[in-house]
């Protein structure tokens, strides 16, 4: 009985109000004129205001650019994070030393740690980094880093030596041996990685605004983060639901498109 | 020495300190030298400020001055005096605990209810994974639009009042606190709910038998077989909500920015609005604060619970 009937139901109706609702309410805001939408309803439109809405928010709202700032960012932080990270949990997995042991906690410690915004900003300040993208991908490669290293070196100790020795006895270096050997095989948990990596940097706003702040360089977050604090805003909710919408796109069709990729990326590599 | 018939690895060559297995092969196999760039990165991006942090705490840097001289504890004893320590620290702590349990609690139902594999449950589990994907501020925002006095929710409830409902969901000083925790809780419950249901597929089914021959109903399984086996996912969901929101801020700052009356002000509002104001070291103060609070509440949080996955 509950199983046939009452456990779907209850999963669909879980879904229409817990999720439905909301996401409900961000699109029909969008769509609305500004005086309809300072009261947020459920209603719909009376005037569907979609083209003119989603267009202010592209040109003053900077669509473009702040999605390619937001690649810009990302991207090669993710490509960084993992290509040191997993070169050095292979080297902290392999190695049974007392130091190799204290590098590793060491490594892992940003996964609960927190960074230090302040005095980070400072650094870039003193290193010229400071509102550049150059910097921001620095800063992400060093806060992830860690959650890289946790993950892949755990994994790593799974693969068996032979493996390597094998590569070796045919006089292969360790370079070799990584990029041939061991890197093909952490194909699910760098998947795990990257998505999480991917996932954290693409909607941040707290530290992009910390180390990009001031300069030329924006993400989507900061430009929606920007059009609903400033005040000339204040009351534009379709304005900010446009936006809204437009800055949770990307990530929404990439997950549809590769979905139950994404979804056994994330448990495969976790699970060890 | 007598006929070596056959020759012997390098490894168990016999050196002056009798026999060694593995000896400097590790040097030449695995070079530490593989783990500059990560940890050089990892060094000044990270470690560095963090270091800076327990020095500039001491001084009065900010962007009034253009020395930066040290001032010993004034900045700590200012912030104590003022109560705003205290406040940020209480807020803080009480999000951080609101966010472990209700979005663990989230995750582990929504894992409960979706664990078949139909068709319905599968759609559902994407359905559920959208919030994650979205921006904690995105998110924010739609809430705050949301619990408005003359917001959705208000005119849900209404609905089934039959009057009308005008609760300021985001208005209160005593409770928002805990609106605010249940928003950041059900855009990330997604997360946690997958992890669930990965670590429910780990449970081999001949002891789920066991407990159904032996007369166990549903209710009594889940606490007694499945919870229990479930703790390594525990483990990670619970510490990492955990310590994650203590470190939170776009939530937060979406929905109340902080208020009503300074009553959601997490740490890192606070920095954020004291940085804003050039207080830079007041906002390391604070960050150092943060950061001390973490490490002395990991280490007891993740011990207790990883010492719960030896329950076998």
């Amino acid at each position: 009985m509950w199983s046939r009937y009452l456990q779907p139901v209850v999963a669909i109706v879980l879904c229409l109000a817990a999720v439905g609702v909301p996401l409900w309410l961000a699109l029909i805001t969008s769509a609305k004129s500004q005086g309809e939408a300072n009261i947020p309803n459920l209603a719909l439109p009376t005037r569907w205001h979609l083209l003119d809405n989603y267009s202010t928010a592209f040109t003053q709202g900077q669509v473009w650019a702040g999605l390619l700032g937001s690649l810009l960012v990302m991207v090669p932080s993710v490509i960084g994070v993992i290509l040191f990270g997993s070169i050095a949990s292979w080297i902290l997995a392999r190695r049974g030393s007392r130091l190799a042991a204290v590098l590793y906690a060491a490594a892992i410690s940003g996964v609960i740690l927190p960074p230090a915004v302040v005095t980070l900003v400072l650094l870039l300040r003193q290193l010229g980094l400071a509102s550049t993208p150059t910097g921001m991908i620095f800063v992400y490669t060093g806060m992830y880093m860690s959650i890289v290293i946790f993950f892949i070196t755990g994994f790593v100790r799974t693969i068996p030596i032979e493996l390597e020795e094998a590569a070796r006895l045919d006089g292969a270096g360790p370079m070799r041996v990584f990029f041939s050997v061991i890197f093909p095989l952490l194909r699910p948990v760098i998947a795990t990685a990257t998505i999480l990596v991917c996932l954290y940097i693409w909607n941040d706003v707290f530290y992009s605004f910390f180390v990009l702040g001031g300069g030329k360089t924006t993400t989507l977050q900061l430009n929606l983060f920007q059009i609903a604090s400033s005040n000339l805003y204040q009351n534009n909710w379709n304005l900010i639901f446009a936006y809204v919408v437009i800055s949770s796109l990307p990530l929404l069709v990439v997950f549809i498109v590769a979905q139950r990729r994404i979804i056994s990326g994330i448990t495969g590599g976790a699970v060890k | 020495m007598a006929y070596p018939l056959v020759e012997s690895p390098p490894q168990l060559r016999r050196t002056r300190n009798g026999l060694r297995r593995r000896t400097t092969r590790s040097r030449t196999t695995h070079p530490l030298a593989f783990l500059l760039p990560a940890f050089i990165i990892l060094g000044v991006f990270f470690f560095l400020p963090t270091v800076f942090n327990f020095i500039y705490a001491f001084t009065n840097w900010s962007s009034f001055k253009d020395d930066i001289q040290f001032v010993g504890a004034k900045n700590f004893v200012s912030l104590l005096s003022d109560g705003s320590l205290v406040a940020a620290i209480r807020t803080t702590l009480i999000y951080a605990a609101l966010v472990g349990i209700m979005q663990n609690l989230f995750g582990l139902g929504l894992a409960t209810l979706l664990e078949a594999d139909t068709r319905v449950n599968r759609f559902a589990r994407v359905i559920f994974f959208i919030p994650v994907l979205m921006s904690a501020l995105a998110v924010g925002y739609i809430f705050q639009a949301l619990l408005k006095p003359t917001g959705a929710v208000n005119q849900i409830l209404g609905l089934f009042a039959g009057h009308a409902v005008t609760i300021p969901w985001l208005g209160s000083t005593t409770w928002t606190l805990v609106v605010v925790a249940f928003v950041n809780s059900w855009k990330w419950a997604g997360l946690a709910m997958i992890i669930y249901l990965a670590g429910l597929k780990t449970i081999p089914e001949d002891v789920l038998e066991a407990a159904r021959m032996d007369g166990a109903g549903p209710w009594k399984t889940f606490f007694r077989v499945k919870f229990p086996l479930l703790a390594p996912a525990v483990t990670f969901n619970f510490a990492t909500a955990l310590l994650g929101s203590l470190n939170g801020f776009d939530t937060v700052q979406a929905t109340t920015a902080g208020g009503p009356a300074q009553t959601t002000e997490v740490l890192n509002i606070y920095i954020f609005q004291i940085f804003g104001y050039g207080l830079y070291a007041q906002a390391t103060t604070m960050s150092l604060v943060l950061f001390l609070m973490v490490l002395i509440l990991a280490f007891p949080i993740v011990g207790y619970l990883r010492k719960r996955e030896h329950v076998l």
